[in-house]
């Protein structure tokens, strides 16, 4: 069963690359018509997979709120959300006079695209990865700080003064948090040594990085955790839509499909980072080994390596819901100060002492 | 000449923005224009009268039976409380005796509502600095106290159980068994409510330090109830004035120094647990009677001047009635506490961030129909 689905993925993929090359003849067009397919199959991906996030958003919620949650619409209310999205479909979506219309309109597709762009690189399972791009790493971090502009472009365009303080603020956060999220992703990439995503997954395999790197790594896991909250602006950094003070911040003036075109990119942005932060620091897909404990690895590898990948992206998007609704939200000039004060020192530090241990071997 | 527009900016380069009156975080129908130096606050300005409803120019063409219920609409979270001044106030004027059954029923319904309404204002002021899950937690106690009120005089919110005299009705059979379970439940809940908001480190960053008032400006901007105690200033009515038998009761006037969000929280926390402690005195100890003494069909106050205070969830609220002798009165005017705490609210604002201003609105625990009447 495992075999089959692991290898099925890759073996699939070749089976069409080979079969479109022998009935196009063009190595360019193969390569486009096979992007498309890579890009539709994304898409048909992520609309179920934010459906079920944001199903899973409102009963974790509900969870900790006592009461219910959705319980009306479909089987445990679980089409609740997909009828949401269609009244959202339904709604006509305005654009205000005096804004700036075509940035109004381009912003929620650059937001979108963005969070779509980083998930590239991600092994969803073993052998299945749409682009094993060589830099993964700092591909990611480098698209995922597109995402801003579009944040930026949104609050400016709609004229509208509350969107404007959101998106400053938005601004001004995902700046400075980026810097803490990169060096945390760093701190593998020089116990990895590379920073091709398949590579860090494989350098997992006699045990993940959380635990076989200590406590430098721990403090790096944490720090990824808080500031990739605050970069993808999710309570308690939801500063930038903070709706007790800024109404809804910089999608304050968009309304139907175009707020839900905001809100996938939340979920997306939500799943990406959740599933960078399994890749780097729990293995991926990678089972859960021990050292050469042969007997119990074999058995964990019966687990097929999707389950593996998804229960570690799940396990992390729970505790990143749990943080929205324990929490009250920060001032934004605690939230500076969290970042360049604490946040940036330490994991500077933390650098310093991962590169020691890579270079002593100190690592398990 | 920015996208935005140039007449949004002040020659000094001040933003102003208008927070309302539809906003999530100003409770009602306030309307606060706000001048911002980038985040920072230079200047408050509270407009008024978006839900100005004359209740005291109404009044005065209502019979003192009447007059009593607009004032459920004024501060309709101590909706009781508003009621019972009113009471108290034509009951000075007729000068009743009011049978202490009826104090006592009243008492333990003017600390429910004390109670409920803090709540509210707990789950509130979560909500306000962005915890979600404080207002579920406070509501659903505050629940099984409005099911007590319902139980009692057949209203949720607006109760109008009090008359001149007395109460409208004497309290249900299950009175007694529902309350003492309520307290129980209360009670074990604090600790959670500790547990997921005091304690929080964000939370004590956000309202430590944060909208200071001396105890010098809270006494003079007016300032009562939990807002002037929070600074230090002992205003509690129930202790300096008491009424319908609060000088029997045991009970302790919370003061805190701190003058700061969170020693307006702090006072507010402690006083549900007083509240508790009071109606854990009285519920064992109703004395039997009469729920209402005995008055006249039509009542008609003396010619003259009278005044009574309470203290509501929020302040003292002062009814003032001027009788010419009619059947109902010449001028009423209402000192409500939220109106004058509103005022101190510049002072405490100017200065801080935006998101300072919800947290000290919340903690001023604005209820916006009674600021306008």
């Amino acid at each position: 069963m495992k075999l089959i689905l692991d290898i099925s993925f890759s073996s699939f993929a070749t089976g069409i690359h080979e079969w479109l090359v022998g009935a196009i003849h063009s190595e360019g067009l193969v390569k486009v018509i096979e992007m498309v397919i890579a890009g539709l199959a994304l898409l048909v991906f992520l609309v179920p997979l934010c459906f079920f996030l944001g199903y899973m958003e409102r009963k974790v919620a509900a969870f900790m709120q006592v009461r219910l949650g959705p319980n009306r619409v479909g089987p445990k209310g679980s089409l609740q959300i997909v009828a949401d999205t269609v009244k959202l479909l339904f709604k006509e979506g305005l654009t205000p006079n005096a804004s700036d219309k075509f940035l109004f309109n381009l912003a929620p597709v650059i937001v979108v695209v963005t969070s779509m762009l980083v998930m590239a690189p991600i092994a969803f399972a073993k052998n299945f990865q749409i682009w094993d791009i060589s830099i993964g790493v700092l591909y990611v971090s480098s698209i995922s700080s597109i995402a801003v502009i579009g944040i930026l472009m949104a609050g400016w365009s709609s004229n509208n003064k509350y969107s404007l303080l959101g998106a400053m603020r938005s601004g001004a956060q995902i700046v400075s948090y980026e810097l803490s999220v990169g060096l945390s992703l760093i701190s593998i990439v020089i116990l990895a040594g590379s920073l091709r995503m398949s590579d860090i997954v494989m350098s997992q395999e006699n045990g993940w990085w959380i635990f076989k790197g200590h406590i430098p790594v721990l403090i790096s896991f944490v720090i990824f955790l808080i500031a990739s909250t605050a970069e993808i602006n999710r309570a308690p950094f939801d500063l930038a839509e903070a709706e007790q003070e800024l109404t809804a911040g910089f999608h304050t003036e968009y309304s139907g499909m175009k707020f839900a075109m905001f809100l996938l990119a939340e979920y997306i942005n939500l799943f990406v980072v959740s599933a960078i932060a399994a890749t780097l620091f729990l293995g991926g897909w990678m089972p859960f080994h021990i050292g050469h404990w042969h007997t119990f690895n074999f058995v964990m590898d019966y687990i097929p390596s999707s389950i593996w990948f998804l229960g570690k992206t799940f396990a992390i998007i729970f505790i990143i819901m749990q943080f929205r609704w324990t929490f009250p939200r920060l001032r934004v000039d605690q939230l500076l100060t969290l970042e360049w004060k604490y946040l940036l020192p330490i994991s500077m530090v933390n650098v310093i002492l991962v590169t020691v241990m890579a270079i002593m071997g100190w690592h398990f | 000449m920015s996208l935005l527009g140039e007449d949004i900016v002040t020659e000094d380069g001040e933003f102003v923005i208008n927070i309302g009156p539809q906003h999530p975080s100003t409770h009602g129908v306030l309307h606060l224009k706000v001048w911002l130096d980038g985040e920072t606050i230079k200047r408050i300005q509270p407009h008024l009268g978006y839900i100005h409803r004359s209740i005291e120019k109404m009044s005065e063409s209502l019979s003192y039976r009447n007059f009593i219920y607009a004032t459920s609409r004024m501060d309709y979270l101590s909706a009781h409380i508003n009621n019972q001044a009113c009471a108290l106030c034509v009951e000075k004027g007729l000068q009743v005796e009011v049978p202490d059954r009826a104090k006592a029923i009243r008492i333990l319904m003017a600390e429910l509502t004390r109670l409920s309404s803090h709540q509210l204002w707990w789950g509130c002021t979560g909500l306000d600095l962005g915890a979600v899950t404080p207002f579920f937690y406070a509501f659903r106690e505050r629940e099984s106290i409005m099911a007590i009120m319902e139980e009692t005089c057949g209203a949720r919110l607006t109760q109008n159980y009090c008359v001149p005299g007395g109460v409208m009705y004497d309290i249900h059979p299950n009175f007694r068994s529902r309350v003492k379970d309520t307290l129980k439940q209360i009670r074990s809940k604090f600790t959670e409510y500790e547990e997921i908001l005091t304690g929080n480190v964000i939370f004590e960053q956000r309202t430590k330090g944060v909208g200071y008032i001396s105890a010098e400006d809270a006494i003079s901007f007016g300032c009562t109830g939990p807002t002037a105690r929070g600074s230090g200033v002992s205003c509690d009515i129930r202790k300096l004035y008491p009424y319908d038998g609060y000088e029997k009761l045991q009970f302790k006037e919370i003061l805190e120094q701190g003058g700061d969000c969170y020693a307006r929280y702090m006072v507010r926390m402690a006083e549900m647990k007083q509240s508790v402690f009071i109606i854990e005195q009285l519920i064992d100890n109703i004395p039997e009677g009469e729920f209402q003494a005995k008055t006249k069909m039509v009542l008609k106050l003396p010619k003259g001047e009278f005044y009574q205070r309470v203290e509501t969830a929020r302040g003292e609220l002062g009814v003032y009635i001027v009788s010419d002798g009619a059947a109902s009165p010449y001028r009423i005017k209402y000192r409500s506490p939220n109106f004058s705490n509103l005022s101190a609210l510049e002072k405490m604002a100017t200065g801080t961030k935006i998101g300072d201003l919800v947290a000290i609105m919340s903690t001023i625990d604005l209820v916006i129909p009674d600021v306008d009447r």
